[in-house]
């Protein structure tokens, strides 16, 4: 078995996956995608030479064109460019949890400030804005009232690239100050927590604090239909407690932190990750 | 042997290190990447990008 770990930076996830391969005796290369070249007529034999190559760039864009480029090429990778494709993009994740039928805040989409508008005073006041692709809490806005809305969607035409103009509306849900995030590895939710905060971004990028959340039945069974709507793969739902609709899926993420869930929940998460690809090639599942 | 801040000059330990691996400059604290672990060698760490997530 020959693995390789496409990276942009080695943060504490990557070496925790080096040492989870070292520890299964697995042969293994980290990959800088800064530094590649493709002939995109000519499969490099360096690429052949991997069972399979895991997508750890925290560059959504750098990752998802090498994996459309190894897949082009016959090389198992994880996750999927189609899955990670649906994952970077919050328009395609929530298009494809309603195809499932999968529980998801209500949401609207515009394209100009005054349909904006209206699409907000529809779900009404507070309602949040996000860009449709981008990570880590950044660029979300609660807006408590139409001064808000008129502010911040004129900032967002006027400064953001051409994407910012994809108005993506969402039904604020007043959670319990907390989100859950689930961990899913093929068919099982592997493990979840609690991101507990103050403030109503519940990333740990914005200093959310974790604890272990149970696997329920009905958890594990949402988290797993989930992710298998989006494709499947190794995989971080991120799940809202909404008072009156009980639990919704928010979002899910291809290329998920984990530092701060190992301890919380007691599961080695890039160990289960490991096992989960050299599982999947054994079984030729490569996605 | 250590790596040399390109911000300020100073000594950066790159021993138990791996190369993409991000450190920081002990007199600076200039954020580091690591290019070389054997013949030591950092640079000034990318910026964050609007891409860069999970």
């Amino acid at each position: 078995m020959r693995l390789a770990i496409l990276t942009s930076r080695v943060r504490v996830e990557e070496k925790l996956l080096v040492e989870a391969l070292r520890q299964r005796s697995i042969d293994f290369d980290l990959i800088d995608d800064g530094e590649l070249l493709f002939d995109l007529a000519q499969p490099q034999e360096r690429w052949q030479s991997y069972d399979a190559v895991l997508c750890r760039s925290v560059s959504q864009s750098r990752g998802l064109a090498v994996l459309h480029v190894l897949e082009h090429w016959g090389i198992p990778v994880f996750n999927s460019a189609a899955v990670t494709a649906l994952c970077n993009d919050k328009l395609l994740t929530t298009l494809a949890l309603q195809r499932a039928g999968i529980p998801v805040p209500r949401t609207m989409l515009a394209f100009d400030a005054e349909h904006a508008i209206e699409g907000i005073e529809t779900l009404g006041y507070p309602a949040v804005l996000k860009p449709v692709s981008g990570s880590w809490g950044r660029l979300l806005a609660r807006i408590n009232d139409r001064d808000a809305a008129e502010a911040v969607l004129e900032h967002a035409e006027t400064l953001g690239s051409v994407q910012h103009h994809i108005h993506y509306i969402q039904q604020h849900i007043d959670k319990p100050n907390r989100d859950i995030r689930a961990f899913v590895l093929g068919g099982r939710t592997a493990c979840a927590i609690y991101r507990h905060s103050e403030h109503w971004v519940t990333n740990t990028a914005r200093g959310a604090v974790t604890d272990n959340c149970p696997v329920t039945p009905e958890l594990d069974r949402l988290c797993v239909q989930a992710a298998q709507a989006v494709g499947g793969g190794i995989l971080a739902v991120d799940v809202f407690e909404d008072p009156e609709r009980g639990l919704l899926v928010n979002e899910i993420n291809a290329t998920m932190e984990f530092r701060n869930s190992i301890a919380p929940t007691g599961v080695n998460i890039p160990q289960e990750m490991i096992e989960y690809v050299v599982s999947s090639v054994h079984e030729g599942v490569a996605l | 042997m250590s790596a040399v801040c390109p911000e300020c000059e100073a000594a950066v330990e790159v021993e138990n290190l791996i190369v993409g691996e991000i450190t920081f400059c002990p007199d600076c604290n200039a954020e580091l990447e690591v290019l070389n672990v054997e013949h030591p060698e950092v640079a000034l760490a990318p910026e964050v990008e609007e891409d860069w997530g999970e």
